[in-house]
């Protein structure tokens, strides 16, 4: 259930955004000054590491308090390593390792990466690695174990994501961690994990995405008359409301599941695998039905849809995309056989 | 508009103990032959036997006050009633829709006898109701209805006729709109009053109309000068615009809008098997996806209202997508199905069921407010109207 410090915590994040990520901004400037600042005050207000506990370096805010967090970065779509360093704190605070300062980032992110601990305490495997030039330090989940990395000891394939984010090739091959602990993860817990943060920055994006198109509608005039006056216009918008609603319920319950100690790991699949598959889903019609409001304009450089529209296609692909998690998804419904499917869905 | 909201309802251990009774009830009435809950639109989906078993259980205005017959339990309590008998493909047709609409309209605008009558006999599971809405001429435009109601000694005189009225030919009582009054030139919703009608009143006479899936389920309710009496009027005379629409909310975000054609769903589940090929398996988890998020906004939403919250677009946006998905839902089951072995253990159920939801599916985005009204509703929250 929401608490007041969510709120709370919310309200700081978006107080921040609204003050140093402004869309409008941020897509003028010519380069990435305008990070700098912003990262300070969210690392002064402690929500980057509130997943982490205090006695190992973070501000100790609760999983509902970083959920919030997300959400408001997500209204912002904000290229910047927030939601990674939130998941590195998670990861660290859960093996008792000491975090780092700065941004960090974190592997695996796509079911198929597995990066092993050799037994020369050395690491394999290689994994894509949201904003890696952008951190000193990944946090990297390995057969149980968690390491921390300084990410200039790896090499790197620099690449980007549909929204230019970076989103490099790491190669672990050989790289020696600096921490090296124990913790009680498994691989599908952690993309469980992942898969409800982004479809809370999903979600978040595309409550931006509605009031921006509704806020245009509302102004644009054609044939002499407000866009948002013809049927069929309204019609689009209420479809992209309820893609919307649906991405706001989805990540909003997953990340409440989570949240509750007492849930059964077949309701935290439920409830995460759900939320990615149809934030995602939400996330291509939602920016269809977007630019289609907006018309040209919305497709240029200098207009800020694209950047909202643009990131959330690009996140479908982090943590298991829609298609893996609804095979997924649906193996694990057809095992337990039709009795016992609706119990599921009506489980909480 | 500020923003869309759905709040994280957790249901509270009372609703799970609820939902063990319901489950343990159904099972008996499904082991006693009752209904069938593989065989949608098999048999009366009304049986007065049944309404009345439930009734004695309490779970039919389970809500309301004890004065009146009621339980006095939470909204979120009749929610996991509502869902598990509409799963379960039980008969409530007798007594659903004075559960959901009329007897909360009566419960606000019945004089106190009416109330002290009716509501109690509504909770014994014995009186079924229909809703007098639409015209011949007037659908989704409730305004346009032109049926009259004109003032006589002692009463209100009935004329005109209503359409597509479900449960007409086995309903005990109307609740009707009437026009009382011709509309104002600022106000188009105006000169509308609700009644409430006894169905034995003369001078009604009811014609059936049978669907395209063969059955009866639609009238024609004709109004020839049936006289009800005075204190039969609901409200402000003149006035039903403004009590028509607090109410929608309940009656928009069920689980019985997105959960109609669910069967096929469990059915393809028996159909495929344990270890689905990858093809089925991403179809069914993205229909499970779909189907949780679904059934999470329209918890949210009764959430909500139960905290005295109006999610007016909330509401309107989970019949808009739970009508739309259970509408593709039978489709969608049967390409999936379509690559299956035909000597599947169950195919035979499987096609009769499927045959009957793409039959009965066209119906979904219909009743109740329209796809396009309920867009439109939700543009107007949106502040595009």
């Amino acid at each position: 259930m929401a608490g007041d410090s969510d709120h709370i915590v919310a309200e700081t994040a978006a107080r921040i955004f609204a003050d140093l990520a402004d869309p409008q901004t941020v897509n003028r400037s010519k380069d990435s000054a305008w990070k700098e600042p912003l990262w300070r005050a969210l690392e002064e207000a402690g929500l980057p590491l509130a997943w982490v506990r205090e006695e190992v370096g973070g501000s100790g805010g609760s999983l509902p308090d970083g959920f919030a967090v997300l959400g408001a970065a997500g209204r912002y779509a904000a290229s910047i390593p927030l939601a990674e360093t939130l998941l590195a704190g998670w990861l660290l605070d859960r093996a008792g390792v000491a975090c780092p300062a700065g941004a960090m980032s974190i592997a695996p992110t796509r079911p198929q990466e597995r990066i092993r601990l050799q037994p020369d305490g050395r690491l394999s495997g290689h994994a894509v690695v949201p904003f890696a030039p952008e951190v000193r330090h990944i946090a990297v989940l390995a057969e149980g174990k968690v390491a921390l990395v300084a990410r200039s000891a790896c090499r790197m394939n620099e690449a980007r994501n549909l929204a230019g984010d970076a989103s490099s090739l790491i190669d672990f091959t050989g790289v020696e961690p600096l921490h090296v602990a124990a913790a009680d993860i498994d691989p599908e817990r952690w993309l469980l994990m992942g898969a409800a943060v982004r479809a809370m920055q999903t979600a978040g994006a595309l409550q931006t995405v509605l009031s921006m198109s509704v806020a245009y509608a509302n102004e644009r005039v054609a044939f002499e008359r407000k866009i948002g006056k013809f049927q069929a216009v309204q019609q689009n918008l209420a479809r992209l409301a309820g893609e919307a609603a649906a991405a706001l319920a989805a990540a909003g319950s997953a990340a409440d599941t989570l949240t509750h100690a007492n849930t059964s790991h077949d309701a935290v699949f439920l409830e995460a695998a759900s939320a990615k598959i149809r934030c995602a889903e939400a996330a291509a019609e939602g920016s269809a039905i977007a630019h289609q409001v907006f018309g040209a304009i919305g497709f240029t450089q200098e207009h800020v849809l694209h950047r909202f529209t643009l990131r959330m296609l690009g996140w479908r692909d982090d943590f298991g995309n829609e298609s893996w998690w609804a095979a997924e998804l649906g193996r694990r419904v057809a095992k337990a056989g039709a009795d016992e499917f609706w119990p599921l869905v009506a489980s909480r | 508009m500020s923003g869309l909201q759905f709040d994280q309802i957790r249901l509270p251990p009372e609703c799970e103990t609820l939902r063990a009774d319901v489950r343990a009830f159904l099972a008996a009435e499904i082991a006693a032959g009752t209904f069938d809950p593989h065989r949608p639109g098999h048999g009366d989906s009304h049986n007065h036997a049944f309404s009345r078993r439930v009734g004695a259980k309490g779970w039919i205005g389970m809500t309301w006050p004890k004065k009146y017959g009621g339980q006095e339990r939470s909204f979120l309590e009749r929610y996991v009633v509502t869902e598990e008998f509409r799963v379960a493909n039980a008969p409530v047709r007798l007594h659903f829709v004075a559960d959901r609409q009329s007897g909360p309209v009566l419960l606000k605008y019945a004089p106190e006898h009416i109330k002290q009558d009716i509501l109690p006999r509504i909770c014994r599971g014995e009186l079924c109701f229909v809703i007098g809405m639409s015209e011949p001429g007037s659908g989704s435009d409730l305004f346009a209805a032109k049926a009259k109601a004109t003032k006589v000694d002692g009463g209100w005189r009935l004329d005109g006729s209503k359409i597509w009225t479900s449960n007409a030919h086995i309903a005990d009582y109307m609740l009707g709109l009437f026009r009382t009054s011709p509309p104002t030139k600022e106000n188009r919703r105006h000169g509308l009053t609700q009644f409430l009608i006894d169905m034995k009143t003369p001078g009604i006479t009811v014609n059936p109309i049978i669907q395209m899936t063969g059955q009866h389920d639609f009238n024609e309710v004709v109004f020839d000068g049936a006289v009800i009496p005075e204190d039969h009027a609901l409200g402000e005379i003149d006035g039903a615009w403004k009590q028509a629409t607090s109410e929608l909310a309940y009656e928009r975000s069920g689980p019985e809008r997105f959960l109609e054609t669910f069967y096929v769903m469990l059915e393809l589940i028996r159909a495929i098997g344990p270890e689905p090929d990858t093809r089925s398996a991403e179809g069914l988890g993205r229909l499970v996806a779909q189907l949780h998020t679904l059934r999470r906004m329209s918890v949210s939403v009764a959430g909500m209202l139960h905290a005295g919250k109006e999610p007016v677009a909330e509401g309107s946006i989970v019949k808009d997508l739970g009508t739309i998905w259970e509408q593709k839902l039978p489709h969608r089951v049967r390409e999936l199905a379509a690559f299956l072995p035909p000597e599947t253990g169950n195919r035979t159920t499987l096609d009769e069921q499927l045959s009957f939801a793409i039959t009965v599916a066209p119906k979904l985005t219909i009743q109740g407010g329209t796809t396009e009204i309920l867009r439109g509703i939700i543009a107007r929250e949106l502040g595009l109207r």
